[in-house]
């Protein structure tokens, strides 16, 4: 689950991580007394939107006045913001973040993320910030500074001073860019965050080191502890569809194309996507019904599918384990009656109790096209749309 | 021989009297693997249907019993937990099955066994299954599998079963298949599985399963070219999946750009693997392989 900015720097503040004052608002009134009850030379008035590279795509702006932030304010809420992460469809604002003006001395990258090939916990930092940063990674890896924490011990002021002097900081701010990796790892682990990014994090001319931005990600498999997280989402920002999936516990992510699938295990999900392209279809979305479906978890996958008005034909595809097939037989049975199925549908299903799913779709009557194997059902789904 | 489990594994259940559990413990059982205890807090002293005594704590499962190789079925807040545990009690092989633990909870439990004897295989897995020992531990279709010297190692549930049933099909059958899951944090990865099946006398050849995301089996890939001696045929889920909305940039600094199918696909196929473009091939693909190295199927 992604969460704002303003809410990622709640969370920091809450756990000791310096950040700038700031006031969140939805109206540009609201913006012009934020303006002036941060009372400071100058303000940003930035776009809260679940997508980096704000700056580029024109969310983030200086104000000298409350007026202008006003100003700025009133243009800003409601324009559809498009930045390298967004994608073409870009996202409406709805919400802003006012902070106080700094005098910045200079810019940096830090990250905290799981390394799936040590299983720890790392930070990595970089005087290189911006998008830039990924390409920086690629060509000069050495350039990104990282510091794998143990879990036992959680980091430690040795790790932070190495950043900190990598990184070429001096002085107080050696301590103080210690103390604040301590308050972020605490926060990455005590809210079970997935990613932390702060880009960029800054000096101050008076000497102060804080984060200028936040991101957080968190573990969706944790958040049945965190109920004041969980709070923090917001529906706006994600695909209707998607959310809807998330209601019956299914992983959906919608597509461009013709196909929906209907698969159970998230890699033969991919796997399905593959071969529809392999043979010259486009899938229409990304569908697991997981391992311990339901017939009425299968129907709510059904719907979620055909709503789709681009979907032009159906394949379903399931290798039963946990799952049966006969369950998946009755449940795409009772789907199709439910929404009056127009498009083709092709089936494939192995596994357990195969024999007894495929029976089960012979007799509904419907007119299902029964594939073996997953090549021939790509190649019927693609000729149905055809 | 096999790998990882065969007729020497006497197995325990945590989490037996859960729905999960209790189904699949049964199954395990009627396919002929030797389930010798079952451990739920607060059920000591009863039986399952009928025969299997449950305890309290894994350790008492293990004096009473014997049992070398756990399968866990517990919930996600506590399966964690229930891996230390088994670690704990000192068996050779925990199988962790449950799917959505929180990944700070697998870092922990990950670090608390590296410094035990026991090896996890998973979480989120089908688990392993040696049909020439009828010892099926886990959640796949007991049906689709035959004896045989086919090794299979995969991160997606689905997708071994899909190779070990072409397998099985072509009228091979497989020595050990191994679900190493495809959670981010894992027990066991596929270097390890590759290594036992190099070794093992009754493995002519591998089919390894990897998907997009980290750098597994670009790891693999580059061992394999180094010490492999055996046919491998492979495949890579994912590569028609879309670049993905993301919030920052640290996924990709992590992987240093690696994880994409192509680069998985080119760095397999460089290290001599035979590649299959769809699932459906992976039969064909394995019989190609050994062909190569002059073995018939």
């Amino acid at each position: 689950m992604n969460i704002h900015e303003y809410q990622g720097k709640q969370i920091f503040k809450k756990y000791g991580v310096p950040v700038p004052r700031g006031i969140m608002v939805k109206t540009a009134e609201d913006a012009e007394k934020a303006a002036k009850e941060l009372g400071t030379k100058v303000v940003v008035v930035k776009a809260q939107i679940h997508a980096g590279g704000r700056g580029k795509g024109g969310g983030v702006k200086i104000a000298k006045s409350p007026a202008e932030a006003k100003d700025l304010a009133s243009k800003m809420l409601g324009m559809i913001l498009k930045t390298a992460q967004t994608g073409p469809e870009g996202r409406k604002v709805g919400t802003l973040y006012i902070e106080e003006g700094l005098d910045i001395a200079k810019e940096y990258y830090l990250g905290v993320t799981l390394d799936r090939a040590t299983s720890r916990v790392t930070f990595m930092a970089s005087t290189e910030g911006g998008v830039e940063i990924e390409e920086v990674a690629h060509t000069h890896p050495e350039k990104i500074l990282r510091a794998s924490v143990d879990p036992a011990v959680g980091f430690q002021p040795f790790q932070g001073r190495t950043l900190a002097f990598g990184l070429g900081l001096t002085g107080d701010q050696v301590g103080k860019f210690v103390k604040f990796c301590q308050a972020l790892y605490t926060a990455y682990v005590e809210t079970d965050a997935s990613l932390v990014e702060i880009n960029p994090l800054i000096t101050t001319k008076s000497g102060d080191v804080l984060a200028l931005d936040s991101k957080m990600n968190f573990d969706d498999n944790a958040l049945y502890r965190h109920g004041d997280i969980a709070e923090m989402r917001d529906v706006a920002e994600e695909d209707p569809r998607e959310a809807k999936a998330k209601e019956f516990d299914l992983a959906y992510i919608a597509l461009e194309g013709t196909i929906g699938c209907m698969v159970n295990g998230a890699g033969l999900a991919m796997a399905t996507m593959d071969t529809i392209k392999l043979v010259g279809g486009q899938p229409a979305n990304f569908l697991d019904v997981g391992g311990g479906a339901t017939k009425e978890k299968v129907t709510a996958a059904f719907k979620l599918i055909l709503a789709d008005p681009s979907v032009k034909a159906v394949l379903v595809n399931i290798f039963g384990g946990i799952m049966k097939c006969d369950v998946i037989a009755e449940g795409v049975i009772a789907a199709a009656k439910e929404v009056q199925l127009k498009v083709p549908l092709v089936v494939r299903l192995e596994g357990t109790n195969v024999e007894l799913g495929k029976k089960i779709l012979r007799e509904s009557g419907l007119p299902i096209t029964p594939a073996d194997n997953l090549r021939q059902a790509a190649e019927k789904a693609v000729a149905a749309v055809k | 021989m096999s790998i990882l489990v065969g007729s020497n594994t006497k197995v325990v259940v945590q989490g037996i009297t859960g729905s999960a559990g209790s189904f699949h413990a049964k199954q395990c059982m009627e396919y002929g693997t030797q389930v010798v205890a079952g451990v739920t807090p607060g059920k000591g002293g009863q039986l399952f249907e009928g025969k299997v005594p449950i305890f309290d704590t894994v350790e008492q499962a293990v004096k009473a019993t014997g049992c070398n190789t756990s399968v866990i079925f517990v919930p996600p807040p506590y399966a964690a937990d229930s891996i230390m545990e088994a670690a704990d009690a000192k068996l050779d092989l925990a199988i962790c099955i449950t799917e959505g633990i929180p990944v700070n909870d697998m870092v922990k439990a990950k670090r608390f066994i590296g410094g035990t004897k026991t090896r996890l295989i998973g979480p989120n897995c089908p688990g392993v299954i040696t049909p020439g020992a009828k010892c099926k531990i886990g959640i796949m279709p007991g049906h689709i599998h035959k004896p045989g010297r086919i090794g299979v190692v995969s991160r997606s549930g689905t997708l071994t079963y899909e190779a070990v049933f072409q397998v099985t099909s072509l009228g091979m059958g497989q020595s050990t298949a191994v679900g190493i899951g495809g959670d981010p944090v894992n027990g066991t990865n596929f270097i390890d599985v590759l290594k036992l099946f190099n070794d093992d006398a009754e493995t002519d050849a591998v089919i390894m399963i990897g998907e997009i995301g980290g750098s597994a089996e670009e790891e693999a890939a580059a061992w394999v070219q180094a010490n492999f001696k055996k046919p491998i045929a492979g495949f890579i889920a994912g590569a028609s999946a879309p670049p993905g909305k993301r919030m920052g940039h640290a996924g990709a600094i992590i992987s240093g750009g690696k994880g994409t199918a192509a680069d998985k696909v080119k760095a397999m196929t460089a290290a001599g693997y035979v590649m299959a473009a769809s699932p459906s091939e992976l039969g064909t693909t394995l019989v190609e392989a050994m062909k190569r190295k002059g073995l018939n199927a």
